[in-house]
């Protein structure tokens, strides 16, 4: 038995290489898919400011409608601006080619991006634009540097003036006794509508929603899950009783 | 039923087949359980034969098609997402409980004579595993899935004055690219399972002929009873059978853990870039194989030297395919009057280990970024790794090896 574990840990050992090699420092985030207001708030966010530019292209509409509980003529009537039917795909109209030639890159389809670059990435990626003139939108993100999309949800944060603190965790200074990161920005370029706890609760939603998109079976998978390990001990037990009634004259 | 059985039998000798590999297949009595991965391969195998064909009904073998199929199985096809997770984990599965059953063999010495071909025909699945393991990996169509191709295909041009060409020939292109996934398709659920099955009934039917090995290493059939039954053996089917039946338990119940709650497994089973469509244009920033193969990759990157005017890359293709083939003479290597590593001597057991550990360390050192102190570690690792299979003639005949009993003790 010992050998066996020790065997078994082996095979896992190359887990813990995986856990190196972030460079820019993230914020974190736990999704959670059960919280459907969450979802609700942040499909409506990105059915309002990202599905101009970003498809979920994998994904339909009828099917995310019923997955985060909104009724599909709801759905139909309020998200859904392009006259697509409701069991059809979530793309967009715009030209993919055009679209490489106004970025630099097509903006990329979102319905795995959460698989592709994680939670934390996104809800940090969506806080971390500021104002740098150098760069021909006049914005820059700190966990994307020199990237080619505008700061869409401007309206919605406002601009700041500095690099945002993502990753990096509040704290005392202890000369002065302030507050340091406070806040993820100090100095703000512009207003905006919301508040800085407004704005991270609604990223978060957004995160989350897209968290949704990349795994939408997860909370189905795992409610399964707990089904078929239970069947698998009732069926080891079993397997146990009837391999210790055959073994027992085996000496 | 009887008549029936009786009408065939006398056509077909299916009372005989299941007498000889089944309730009259004497296997020793004392397996421990290192000796569960062997029929817990089979089940894995047929998992994968399964969800295969299934996943095989909805995936479309087309450089434009195959990723959006997936995600097409994942999302809109009934069950689809259980499928692919099943496959996709049970590919991994495979891999962990091959090299379980393969280091239960090096440690027990179930390689020895006579068993070699059973060795070797299990060498020839690993090997056909390896290259089914390899074309599956392209069909999802994402980016690690091209560049780890692109990669792989690229080695074979490193073999002097052939290679570019091999490589061409390979790919059926300049590049990776839809013809090279037909291919890869084509030969992924056709040809290569043919073959694995046909080495499986060979590995058994070789099994079968001479017997299984014990962690004893203690040859049964020296000890038979008056009805020329081995005294230490008890019938395959049905003490073997409920046995591997709890083996069965145990073993789905950590697949399924990981196919529920864990299919990615920390990026390890599915690698994130994975989760880009593949793009020609766009190399990733980092480059790994699956889990399985890394050990071999690390080898690869270990050799840094040009050599007799032959690149550096070359020699790495030479060592990484020389650390496969040289197992395969391994029943050759071993010299030793015993068989089980528990009568072996002091040499074999820390030679074991060793082997062990340069393996795993590699398998670790095959995943990161390669740095300088990295490479220098898999330099050392592969030459150990190496002297393991060099030295054993060496040492397995030196060393003094205690008594073998007559009979099994438990």
């Amino acid at each position: 038995m010992r050998k066996l574990i020790v065997g078994l840990f082996m095979i896992l050992l190359p887990t813990l290489g995986l856990a190196a090699g972030v460079a820019v420092p993230l914020d974190s985030m736990e999704p959670d898919h059960t919280n459907k207001e969450s979802l609700q708030r942040g499909a409506a966010t990105f059915a309002n400011y990202c599905m101009g530019c970003h498809s979920l292209e994998y994904a339909r509409y009828k099917r995310v409608a019923d997955d985060i509980g909104v009724p599909v003529e709801l759905y139909e009537e309020n998200l859904i601006f392009n006259g697509a039917k409701v069991g059809e795909l979530m793309k967009i109209s715009m030209n993919k080619d055009m679209a490489g030639s106004w970025f630099g890159n097509p903006p990329p389809d979102l319905t795995l991006e959460s698989r592709l670059r994680g939670e934390d990435w996104i809800y940090s990626y969506l806080r971390g634009f500021y104002k740098d003139e150098s760069r021909p939108l006049g914005v820059n993100n700190v966990v994307f540097d020199n990237v080619g999309m505008p700061h869409v949800l401007v309206d919605l944060q406002g601009l700041c003036a500095v690099k945002p603190a993502i990753g990096h965790k509040s704290s005392v200074d202890p000369l002065s006794g302030n507050i340091r990161n406070a806040d993820v920005c100090t100095e703000w370029a512009l207003e905006g509508s919301m508040t800085s706890a407004e704005f991270d609760r609604a990223m978060y939603d957004l995160t989350n929603f897209l968290s949704y998109m990349g795994d939408p079976v997860m909370v189905e998978r795992e409610r399964l899950g707990m089904f078929a390990l239970i069947f698998i001990v009732i069926f080891t037990l079993v397997a146990w009783l009837l391999n210790r009634e055959y073994w027992k004259d085996v000496h | 039923m009887q008549k029936l059985i009786q009408w065939i039998d006398a056509r077909l000798p299916i009372v005989e087949a299941y007498e000889k590999h089944m309730s009259k297949y004497y296997a020793p009595k004392n397996f421990n359980m290192w000796y569960f991965f062997g029929s817990l391969a089979m089940l894995v195998l047929v998992n994968q034969l399964v969800t295969g064909i299934w996943l095989t009904m909805s995936y479309n073998p087309s450089a434009e098609g195959a990723f959006a199929s997936v995600e097409y199985i994942m999302r809109d096809v009934e069950w689809g997402w259980l499928l692919r997770y099943l496959h996709s984990t049970g590919a991994s599965a495979f891999f962990v409980v091959v090299y379980l059953h393969m280091f239960r063999g090096i440690m027990y010495g179930s390689y020895q004579k006579p068993r070699e071909l059973i060795w070797i025909f299990g060498m020839l699945i690993y090997l056909v595993l390896m290259a089914e393991a390899f074309m599956g990996y392209l069909l999802p169509w994402g980016q690690m899935s091209y560049w780890g191709a692109q990669v792989i295909v690229n080695l074979f041009g490193a073999i002097p004055v052939i290679g570019e060409d091999l490589s061409l020939w390979i790919r059926g292109d300049y590049l990776i690219s839809g013809i090279t996934l037909n291919r890869f398709f084509a030969l992924h659920v056709v040809a290569l399972p043919i073959v694995l099955l046909g080495l499986v009934v060979l590995h058994l039917l070789a099994l079968h002929e001479v017997g299984s090995n014990n962690p004893e290493g203690v040859d049964i059939k020296k000890v038979k009873d008056e009805n020329g039954i081995p005294k230490d053996g008890i019938p395959f089917h049905p003490y073997y059978t409920v046995h591997d039946l709890l083996g069965v338990g145990v073993f789905l119940f950590i697949f399924c853990a990981v196919v529920f709650f864990f299919p990615e497994m920390g990026g390890l089973f599915l690698e994130k870039p994975n989760f880009e469509p593949a793009n020609s244009l766009k190399t990733p920033e980092h480059i790994a194989p699956v889990w399985y193969f890394t050990p071999f990759y690390a080898m690869l990157r270990a050799v840094t030297v040009d050599l007799f005017g032959l690149s550096a890359k070359f020699w790495g293709v030479v060592v990484m395919g020389a650390a496969i083939a040289i197992l395969f003479v391994l029943p050759w290597l071993d010299r030793s009057p015993v068989r089980s590593i528990r009568y072996k001597g002091l040499l074999s057991k820390i030679a074991l280990l060793v082997f062990v550990v340069s393996f795993v360390i590699l398998g670790y050192l095959g995943i990161v970024p390669a740095t300088e102190g990295r490479t220098k570690a898999a330099q050392i690792l592969t030459t150990l790794y190496f002297l393991y299979f060099i030295l054993m003639p060496f040492y397995t005949r030196m060393e003094k090896t205690k008594p073998v009993p007559e009979r099994v003790s438990g």
